[in-house]
């Protein structure tokens, strides 16, 4: 076993070194050491109320640990320009968040002074046509402004996505297509074929675990309970 | 003065507090006991605060008391302020500072630029009106922050999420803020002398001043309305903002407040 800290390990992309946060005197996460890999999809599971959203939180600093660290790609979070990290670590929600306005005023607040061809290049990825730009937000169906939510999380150019449950909301239909998207986007490949982008996925659904996670972490009541391949511990009911 | 009430006529115009009172008894409102306690602390406190006034307006008295009388008004107005938004955080230093941003622009100007003269009798009346209107957009613009940010959290995370600085995330609802505090002023500024006659002239006018002299005071005085709602509310705003949000951009937690107990009880409908 290495004796280096769990986040400045080769290949790994976000590590938690004995992380515990705590609200109203209630310990959401405590003790948790874990490394994220910096390759392909990791699943977060763990029953409702486990810390799954927190952890992804912390990703981005939208949550702050109260005992413990949170490295990126070795560097502490509490020392690194948030900002510039939160455009490198996008976070798509559980259920998407339309700002007022256009489709195109919303995917100007990810990248202002962008131009239409620009945009719709980041509907493209999301398998959107063009003339979605000019429609209302509020007015998208649940499948439709999730990919938007994507398209404006990826046209900050992110170099990792953490996805909080984001197809809890949609139709099993539009939750394959997304599904496949996002895969697309991991392994890149498909019409995107940019260079691939390492997923944090947050999930309760086992057989979406198996579509599509290569690396699960468990967690329950706050603990981490497992980590290893999906492979490896499909043959235990996906849980490691 | 043709404008005087004597204390006869004060005895008198309590007939129209009547009125309410048995509009009150005779449709079943409830609220005899709370008109006429409204009532009668009115006229003490009323009372009260002219006689404070005349010994500390007297052009004999030094103009230090006049600062004396705005001061204390000025701490009272925060106080006022921490009770009714018990949900904004630290409310009491945000309205002091928000208060002294609007004395400054509406006094400055006023005083400065010698659109009154500077003395007792014209210091007291209009810092009270800069404070009173200070003090309600503070709470109403306050609690109006607050609410937003805490009720529209998953957007403003979203754009947090998106790299945009806690001020810029906080804009919207901020600049909603200030609207809507601003938004019923103008309303008021634009219908004044067509749809009602304002308080200061209608004043001005029943103690026998000039209507056209009633009318230059209640410009000026509605125009320090409008200086003082806007500092008001903006100072707060973005004070606000720097307290919701952490140095490194994360919103803070925005518990809901407890439900305040009924100041004049509730009325439950009658069984059918």
């Amino acid at each position: 076993m290495s004796d280096r800290p769990t986040g400045d390990r080769p290949g790994v992309l976000f590590g938690f070194e004995d992380v515990g946060v705590c609200r109203d005197g209630r310990w959401i996460l405590r003790h948790v050491t874990a490394g994220i890999s910096a390759a392909g999809v990791t699943a977060v599971v763990g029953p409702s109320g486990s810390g799954k959203t927190t952890l992804l939180r912390l990703c981005n600093r939208l949550d702050a640990p109260d005992e413990g660290t949170v490295r990126y790609r070795g560097r502490d979070l509490a020392t690194v320009d948030v900002l510039a990290h939160r455009r490198q670590v996008g976070m798509v929600f559980q259920q998407p968040v339309m700002f007022g306005g256009s489709v195109r005023d919303n995917l100007l607040v990810a990248r202002p002074g962008a131009d239409d061809a620009r945009l719709a290049r980041a509907l493209a990825d999301v398998g959107l046509p063009p003339s979605v730009l000019d429609a209302q937000a509020a007015r998208l169906s649940g499948g439709e402004a999730q990919r938007v939510c994507l398209a404006r999380t990826l046209i900050t150019g992110p170099e990792v996505l953490l996805l909080d449950e984001p197809t809890s909301a949609l139709d099993p239909a539009t939750r394959l297509a997304f599904e496949h998207l996002v895969l697309d986007l991991a392994r890149g490949t498909g019409d995107r074929a940019a260079r691939p982008v390492p997923v944090l996925w947050v999930t309760h659904d086992d057989d979406q675990l198996r579509r599509v996670a290569d690396r699960v972490l468990a967690l329950d009541a706050g603990r981490l309970t497992g980590a290893g391949p999906v492979r490896r511990t499909a043959a235990e009911g996906t849980r490691p | 003065m043709s404008g005087d009430v004597t204390w006869a006529g004060l005895v008198v115009s309590l007939l129209l507090v009547a009125v309410a009172v048995a509009v009150s008894l005779a449709i079943g409102l409830r609220l005899e006991r709370a008109l006429a306690w409204a009532t009668a602390r009115a006229v003490v406190q009323l009372l009260l605060v002219g006689w404070g006034l005349a010994l500390v307006i007297d052009p004999a008295r030094p103009l230090l008391w006049s600062w004396l009388w705005v001061a204390a008004m000025t701490a009272y107005a925060g106080v006022v302020a921490r009770r009714r938004a018990p949900e904004v955080p630290r409310v009491l230093p945000l309205a002091t500072a928000a208060f002294a941003a609007s004395a400054l622009v509406t006094l400055g100007i006023l005083f400065g630029l010698r659109v009154f003269p500077l003395e007792g009798r014209t210091l007291v009346p209009v810092a009270g009106l800069m404070v009173g209107n200070a003090m309600n957009a503070t709470v109403l613009a306050g609690r109006r922050i607050v609410e937003q940010l805490r009720d529209q959290r998953a957007e403003v995370e979203a754009r947090l999420a998106l790299g945009q600085p806690s001020s810029r995330a906080a804009r919207p609802y901020l600049v909603a803020a200030v609207r809507t505090a601003l938004i019923p002023q103008i309303e008021t500024t634009r219908a004044v002398g067509l749809v009602f006659l304002p308080g200061a002239m209608t004043g001005l006018i029943l103690a026998g001043v000039d209507p056209v002299d009633a009318v230059l005071v209640q410009a000026v005085v509605m125009f320090v309305v409008l200086a003082s709602v806007a500092t008001t509310t903006t100072v707060v705003g973005l004070g606000l903002v720097r307290r919701l949000f952490t140095a490194d951009h994360r919103l803070l937690p925005l518990p809901r407040p407890a439900e305040p107990a009924a100041r004049y009880g509730t009325r439950t409908a009658a069984p059918s």
